[in-house]
């Protein structure tokens, strides 16, 4: 039902996203379009394919931003963006056909296909926009964290991971429990800092980002010592002459 | 994990995705990574990569995501073409393959009979140039080449003339053990997954990443740190990096004097032939000075390191002094001080010093060293395996500028003087690498190896040594087409590609009748001056009325631009429809660890009327009756097509396309006996081979006899004898000898300048040539492009997920220029080099050089082409900065040099100097339309459908 | 927001039919005179109902799916579009029953008492759900607002009071309908213009800082977009009106209601007979339009969080 969960879910399932080595490749993009199209959600329908208006219902989008620090180059951060499974998914509690759930059981937020109207009003309701109405089959799609793989008896152990985690050339993406503490991704989360996007309109969302490292740009601590002239008279070949001297 | 759904709506969680799985390789770029395809009822449900394969070890990019897309394409070819109308007209009626093959073998057969140079053979984004290439000598003619001319063959030719190893994709950093990491110029490169892997490990280990590169986005955007340089001027700042890392004595003195021709004695002659050569006792052995006995002996000497510095005199009287005195007085110079180079870099001279004390820092203060007894080359025994953890990088960003030759040599004297080559936490080779510098094969072609009728007796390209290398006509003019290997690119390795429609346009140096090109798109992406290569192929000779390229084949698999401009085209099948093979002969695929290969299999049976491309040439082959083609009887050689090549062609005795499962019993690796059954050993393995180096074998493998050994067993180099590193470069002072009036073969009067400007055997760096003929007032900006990584060149407009991702591109622009001349996002501008002027929407950016401007390479499209609506985005709000670039020098003394390293020919794309122009009110309202006319649809080829419902085997496309 | 026609059509005509109704209820209740009049209770409740009905199946026009429809009344426990639909088929009833027996029972006797009662409450309720589906949506800060619920019901109020006027043009009641219409309508704009002042001040809590997480590091810009092409989300949520269009606007809008409350203050000067009717109608049907502008700058100066994303303001 629509209703949130009553008691906190046992688990929280969701991705950590690791901003400082996302390169912006949007592999996690389209691979997680190739499994999805095919998968829980399918199809992930594209209208005008070869047209002059080319658009299809996607999961996952990566974004790319300029940061302009008070002194310093002025950084590029790619920024990819999905469902972040938040505990407070107001996504969940507007749909009026119930076809909008959080699972009791991991804390994922799914759409249930055969009861959703196509209303759009969860769409309103996210304020990440994590969702996106299908445009060939006029119903709401949106991240269902690999559902169909993260617990497919069919797939071997190691296989049994989001998409987008598996095919993330650069690491960037980590999936986990958030609930458990002792998860990697909690430890990720507790050493970097992990963020959640807009705290302040409370929807607690599960997944969290891990914020750029300082970059190294001699400014900090990290100046090496000077280099000095190897031989300050004679000059550098004298040195040589005297290191091979001896 | 457990599935605690219980309470939660059922949901059937374990559906087996596919009913079947088939490995293969990707070829949605050169990559070459292993996938792993999944069916559902025979159709393409999902591929992904292969977590066993050495390359991505089961990482797949967004471009091999879209692999189905590709298959679903509506622009794939259909049908041979036959052209009716006048070419470019786009009228075509599709023929039967019978008389496709019968027309080009009567065309090809009369070449050959006659003058087989008047065929001219370029291939592009292939990996079969193992084959292509052999079979062009075996046809006899010169006139070929892969698209390495104008890719990438500044960064080969350094490296391999250098270390005999080189960036591309011949060697790799020491992700595991690196500790500071130089990125040179690079957005994406062929080792798209692998690099993305490296920097991912550095990032987890803590290792710096610093990246020099005009733009901040992609690899730059993660890097610790970003230098963001003015393009061009690589060179300085590296050379600026060496000076002072010299005069703090931070150089690896004891690695130079044994491995490299540092200590080697180059003769101090001046003004005669001999001047700036090495000195050689009678046996051909470079001297160096004992400092004990104080004489010459043959390198390496006994008595310790040899002398580094001083001026001796030979017993002949012959003064000579060691090259690294000579490397170290050039690199002294004044013109290398941070502050010299400074403003012309656009960096801070504090930022070079701290970069070289980093690099000192990382290379000396506690390296990485292992307790380890091995012998080098020259008998030597050495007790420890010391590491030099910084590692560099470097690709188009220093390879396509006219100075990029020697800009990627000074990378490697700064990997040379840090003593940091294939040690551990250094740069690193991988296998068939390293080879002699350079390798010992020569280029053929020269007049009396060109005979009709007969094959050449060695391939096209290979690498000169000196003049008498060069392949030139008896005027000492150029033998080839694209000009390779004459005075105006004599270590043009992979030929110059990007001129050869020119050239055969001009009849210069001679007409040729037919231009074959394969998977190149060159009247688009691939080419520069785009709208004159147009106006080129539809050029006739007013008197005869005949096109001034009388005929063109091409062999594409998607409705590209350069379809439009053939008169026989030849489909191929797609990368998921045929065999093909990622042979250790033509570009490897193996890491600095193992040598690998890999092939591909058929997964889907081709719904159209194409043939695989390598079958079709080995077919033409036969029907030529070109020898080893046919057999005796003149039947053809390999009836079973290209995999029957794959498996059964040897090179040499015991060395095929594949080294692995070789043998009757498919146990041999690198060389051995035909084996019929390889094809299915490699299918069972995963469609790849991978070797483990002995682990005694993967370090200085310059020297190392475990690896010498090793690789000459395997068949990757022909002897066991060390590789010298070539600090100093005698092969760079033959030619500037020539230009200076020494020896038989000479350049013409009027090259000599260039020629000797150009070539210096010492680490050098010259200013762009386009900057010559360009005063910074009229176009202040650069242009350059950068590689999505999300599409391949022109390739994936047809894709219809990529093209979601960037179906138009932008021209970035640094927020100097935006507000000196009131332009904001999304405002539209006119580009305008000298050259010529196109349209473009802007962004501003801020991490951006102030003097450049960018935009991603290949989005735009020309309307009506890869199967698009003519009102695409892609022609109407893209634009391909190509038409900006010349392919031309602008006239010197009535001669006009091509746009291209005068070192290497390589293509010198990102030369380009411009200008932008705020576009009027009126002008900017109907900016986004296309400027070009449509081209006409191809017979057969459908418009595509209106949606995309696809299920991935459970329902069709509807 | 986009400003979809469906839906502005269907807040603007069942708010005004709803508006009718209560007041019609509420006459029945009070038994006001006109209240006796079969005639004047069967055309008005028929309007009211009619206007209703037109505007429900509007929304349905918004739906991808409408086949589905009827599952929007399971989830009232959570969410008030389905609450909006459930409240509007039970006020179907007593509504319902109330016009079938009018004609008949006339409104005297208590069951068209009871009747009008449910229908009354019914009708507050159904527009009172339609305001907090938008003001319970966060991501939208000029939804998530105390003053939208309070102008949709004044406004339905407004609208159905004009509309009375025109129902009572030959009744003594005309007089009072139309100055509580005037009265209401100029409580509702005034309302309306106070959000209206509080939107255009109002900050954003939420910026392209808070929205990515790297206000740390400095102030963010968008270098480029996910996709070069417009996708749902921002044909959806990417809408945005021009400042200066949206100011004439709501010029307009105002210029209207003033008229509509002229006219209806005209109304109850001459009082009843043909002028009313005329006049009546002609304040009606601006009452209408400037409900309907009101509605579409409601949608119109709407921004979703999720264009900061895009690197716009929300
Ligand atoms: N401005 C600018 N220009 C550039 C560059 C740049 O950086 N900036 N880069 C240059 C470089 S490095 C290169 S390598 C070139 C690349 O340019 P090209 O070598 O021309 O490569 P593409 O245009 O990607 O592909 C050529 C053709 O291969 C076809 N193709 C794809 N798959 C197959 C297949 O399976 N079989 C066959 N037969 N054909 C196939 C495609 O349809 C396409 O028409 O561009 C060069 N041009
Ligand atoms: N996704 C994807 N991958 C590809 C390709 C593709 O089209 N798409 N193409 C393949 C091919 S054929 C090739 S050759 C490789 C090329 O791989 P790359 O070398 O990565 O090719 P580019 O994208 O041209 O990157 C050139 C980089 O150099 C920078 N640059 C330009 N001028 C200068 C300069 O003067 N100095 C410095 N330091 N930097 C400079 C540019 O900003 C850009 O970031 O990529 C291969 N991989
Ligand atoms: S795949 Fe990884 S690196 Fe690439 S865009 Fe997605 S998160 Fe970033
Ligand atoms: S991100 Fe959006 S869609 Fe996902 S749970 Fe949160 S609110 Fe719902
Ligand atoms: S679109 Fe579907 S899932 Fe979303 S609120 Fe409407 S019915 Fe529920
Ligand atoms: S978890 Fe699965 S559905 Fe969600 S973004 Fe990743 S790949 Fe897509
Ligand atoms: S990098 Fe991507 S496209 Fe290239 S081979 Fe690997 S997976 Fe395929
Ligand atoms: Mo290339």
């Amino acid at each position: 039902m629509t209703s949130l969960p009553k008691e906190q879910p046992a688990k929280r399932l969701g991705l950590v996203i690791d901003l400082d080595t996302c390169v912006g490749c949007q592999a996690c993009v389209v691979n997680c379009k190739e499994w999805n199209t095919g998968g829980y959600p399918a199809p992930l329908s594209d209208l005008d394919p070869y047209g002059a208006e080319p658009r299809g219902a996607w999961l996952n989008r990566v974004h790319a931003f300029e940061v302009e620090p008070e002194e310093g180059a002025p950084q590029v951060v790619h920024f990819p963006k999905s469902c972040l499974h938040c505990e407070d998914a107001l996504c969940v509690t507007v749909c009026p056909t119930g076809a909008s759930y959080k699972r009791q059981a991991d804390g994922i937020v799914l759409v249930d296909e055969d009861r959703c109207m196509g209303c759009g009003l969860c769409a309103w309701a996210c304020p990440y926009g994590a969702r996106e109405m299908d445009p060939g089959v006029g119903v709401m799609k949106k991240c269902t964290l690999c559902i169909d793989r993260i617990y497919n008896q069919a797939l071997p152990e190691e296989e049994r991971q989001p998409a987008c985690v598996r095919t993330c050339p650069a690491s960037a993406r980590h999936f986990g429990d958030l609930a458990d503490p002792e998860s990697d991704v909690s430890k990720l989360v507790a050493e970097r800092d992990g963020m959640a996007l807009m705290p302040e309109l409370g929807y607690r969302p599960t997944n969290r980002y891990l914020p750029p490292r300082p970059r190294r740009d001699g400014r900090g601590a990290d100046k090496p010592k000077a280099l000095e002239p190897a031989e300050p008279q004679g000059g550098f070949l004298a040195w040589v002459d005297r290191l091979l001297a001896d | 994990m457990p599935d605690g759904a219980a309470s939660d709506r059922p949901i059937a969680l374990s559906r087996p995705p596919s009913d079947e799985i088939k490995t293969s390789t990707c070829y949605m770029c050169a990559c070459r990574c292993g996938i792993r395809v999944h069916l559902r009822n025979g159709q393409l449900r999902y591929i992904e990569g292969n977590p066993d394969h050495p390359v991505n070890r089961g990482v797949l990019c967004a471009k091999g995501s879209a692999g189905i897309m590709n298959q679903l394409s509506p622009a794939k070819l259909r049908k041979p073409l036959k052209r009716v109308g006048p070419r470019g007209s786009g009228n075509f009626v599709e023929i039967e393959w019978e008389e496709a093959l019968s027309i080009a073998a009567e065309r090809l057969g009369k070449i050959r009979a006659e003058d087989p140079r008047k065929l001219a053979f370029f291939t592009g984004r292939d990996q079969s140039q193992a084959l292509t290439g052999w079979w062009a000598s075996q046809f006899g003619t010169p006139n070929h080449a892969a698209h390495g001319g104008f890719c990438s063959v500044n960064m080969a030719a350094a490296g391999l003339y250098t270390l005999g190893g080189a960036f591309w994709e011949f060697g790799e950093p020491d992700w595991e053990q690196t500790k500071l990491f130089l990125l040179f110029g690079v957005a994406e490169d062929h080792d798209s997954n692998p690099i993305k892997m490296g920097l991912a490990r550095l990032k987890e280990r803590g290792a710096k990443i610093v990246s020099i590169n005009p733009v901040r986005s992609g690899y730059s955007a993660i890097a610790d740190e970003w230098i963001g340089i003015t393009p061009g001027s690589d060179g300085l700042f590296v050379l600026s990096l060496c000076r002072e890392l010299l005069r703090a004595g931070k150089v690896d003195i004891d690695f130079l004097g044994k491995f490299s021709n540092a200590p080697q004695l180059v003769i101090d002659a001046k003004g005669t032939a001999q001047h700036g050569l090495i000195a050689r006792d009678e046996e051909g052995r470079a001297l160096v000075w004992d400092r004990k006995e104080n004489t010459a002996v043959p390198f390496p000497g006994t008595n310790g390191l040899p002398a580094m510095t001083g001026r001796y005199t030979l017993a002949d009287g012959r003064e000579v002094v060691p090259a690294f005195e000579l490397v170290a007085r050039r690199l002294d110079e004044e013109a290398y001080a941070p502050e010299a180079v400074a403003e012309r870099c656009g960096i801070a001279p504090e930022t070079i010093r701290r970069l070289a004390a980093e690099l000192a820092e990382a290379a000396f203060e506690d390296a990485p060293v292992r307790e380890e007894t091995w012998e080098d080359g020259w008998g030597r025994q050495h007790r420890q395996v010391v590491g030099r953890p910084v590692a560099a990088h470097g690709m188009r960003g220093i390879s396509a500028h006219s100075n990029g030759f020697h800009t990627c040599r000074a990378i490697h004297i700064l990997q040379l003087l840090l003593g940091a080559v294939d040690r551990p936490g250094a740069w690193r080779y991988k296998p068939p690498f390293p080879r002699p510098t350079p390798p010992g094969q020569k280029p053929t072609g020269k007049p009396h190896q060109v005979v009709p009728g007969k094959p050449m007796p060695g391939p096209p390209l290979g690498f000169v040594t000196g003049p008498e290398d060069l392949l030139l006509d008896g005027e000492g003019k150029p033998q080839r087409i694209d000009k390779a290997y004459s005075w105006e690119a004599p270590i043009a390795a992979h030929g110059l590609m990007h001129m050869v429609i020119t050239n055969a346009w001009k009849a210069d140096p001679y007409p040729i009748d037919t231009l074959f090109l394969y998977m190149a798109n060159m009247a688009w992406n691939s080419s520069m001056n785009t709208g004159g290569m147009h106006a080129m192929l539809t050029d006739k000779d007013p008197v005869s009325g005949e096109y001034k390229i009388p005929f063109i084949i091409y062999a594409d698999a998607f409705a590209s631009e350069t379809v439009n401009y053939a008169d026989l085209i030849l489909p191929d099948t797609t990368y998921l429809e045929r065999w093909d093979c990622i042979s250790l002969l033509d570009r490897p695929i193996c890491d600095a660890h193992s040598a690998a290969d890999a092939i591909r299999q058929p997964i889907l049976t081709p719904d159209r009327d194409v043939r695989p491309f390598q079958t079709v040439l080995l077919d033409l082959g036969a029907r030529l009756g070109l020898p080893g083609m046919v057999d005796d009887s003149g039947a053809p050689r390999y009836p079973g097509g290209y995999a029957d090549y794959i498996v059964n062609h040897e090179r040499k005795p015991g060395v095929g396309p594949l080294a692995g499962f070789r043998g009757p019993d498919g146990k041999g690796r690198g060389r051995g006996a035909v084996n019929p059954r390889q094809l299915d050993a490699y299918i069972e393995n995963g469609c790849f081979w991978r070797e483990e180096i002995p682990a005694e074998a993967q370090h200085h493998r310059f020297a190392n006899q475990a690896y010498l050994d090793w690789a000459t067993e395997m068949g990757f180099i022909e002897s066991p004898a060390p590789i010298m590193l070539q600090l100093y470069s005698e092969v760079q002072q033959r030619f500037r000898l020539a230009a200076e009036g020494h020896g038989e073969i000479q350049p013409p009067e009027d090259l000599r300048g260039r020629i000797g400007k150009a070539f210096d055997p010492l680490p050098t760096w010259y200013s762009l040539l386009e900057d010559e003929s360009n005063d910074d007032s009229a176009y202040p900006l650069r242009g350059i492009t950068q590689r999505p990584m999300a599409m391949y060149h022109s390739w994936h407009s047809q894709n219809a997920w990529l093209r979601q991702i960037h179906a138009a591109n932008r021209l970035y622009i640094p927020r100097a220029v935006a507000e000196a001349q009131d332009i904001a996002d999304d405002d539209w501008v006119w580009a305008v080099s000298r050259h010529g002027r196109i349209k473009a929407q802007v962004r501003v950016m801020l991490a951006l050089n102030d003097k450049t401007v960018w935009t991603w390479n290949a989005i735009g499209k020309r309307a009506g082409a890869w199967g698009l609506d003519p009102g695409a985005p892609e022609a109407t709000r893209g634009f391909l900065l190509n038409h900006l670039i010349d392919e031309l020098l602008p006239e010197q003394g009535g001669y006009r040099f091509s746009n291209s390293d005068p070192v290497t020919g390589q293509a010198a794309w990102y030369d380009l100097r411009l200008k932008v122009v705020k576009m009027t009110p009126d002008e900017a309202l109907d900016a986004a339309r296309a400027s070009e006319p449509t081209l006409n649809p191809l017979p057969g080829m459908g418009k595509g459908p209106s949606r995309l419902l696809f299920e991935g085997g459970k329902e069709e496309a509807s | 927001m986009h400003p979809a026609p469906s839906v502005i059509a269907f807040t603007a005509l069942s708010g005004a039919g709803y508006g009718l109704l209560f007041l019609l209820g509420l006459g029945t209740i009070l038994r006001f005179a006109w209240a006796d009049s079969r005639w004047v209770m069967g055309v008005g409740l028929f309007v009211a109902l009619a206007l209703v009905i037109i505007g429900l199946l509007a929304s349905t026009q918004h739906l991808r799916r409408p086949e589905r429809a009827w599952r929007a009344f399971s989830q009232w426990r959570s969410s008030w579009l389905s609450r909006e639909g459930v409240f509007a088929l039970l006020t179907f009833v007593p509504a319902g029953l109330l016009f079938l027996s009018a004609p008949l029972v006339g409104s005297s006797g208590w069951f068209p008492w009871l009747c009008a009662l449910l229908a009354l409450v019914g009708a507050a309720a159904t527009v009172f759900a339609t305001a907090m589906i938008y003001r319970s949506l966060k991501p939208i800060r000029q939804w998530h607002h105390p003053k939208v619920v309070p102008v949709y019901l004044l406004l339905g109020l407004g609208t159905g009071a004009a509309l009375l006027t025109v129902v009572l043009s030959f009744h003594a009641g005309v007089r009072t309908a139309a100055i509580v219409g005037a009265f209401v309508l100029l409580a509702a704009w005034a309302v309306k213009w106070l959000y209206w002042r509080d939107i255009d001040q109002a900050e954003s809590s939420a910026t392209m800082e808070t929205a990515t997480g790297l206000g740390a590091i400095g102030k963010v810009r968008m270098l480029e977009p996910p996709h070069t092409e417009e996708n749902y989300l921002l044909s959806e949520m990417g809408y945005r009106v021009a400042r200066k269009h949206a100011e004439k606007l709501r010029h307009l809008a105002l210029g209207l209601v003033a008229a509509s409350i002229f006219l209806l203050l005209l109304t109850a000067a001459v009082g009843s007979g043909w002028g009313a009717m005329l006049i009546g109608w002609a304040a009606a049907l601006t009452a209408l339009a400037s409900a309907a502008l009101e509605r579409w700058l409601f949608f119109a100066e709407a921004t979703h969080t999720v264009t900061l994303y895009y690197g716009r303001a929300a």
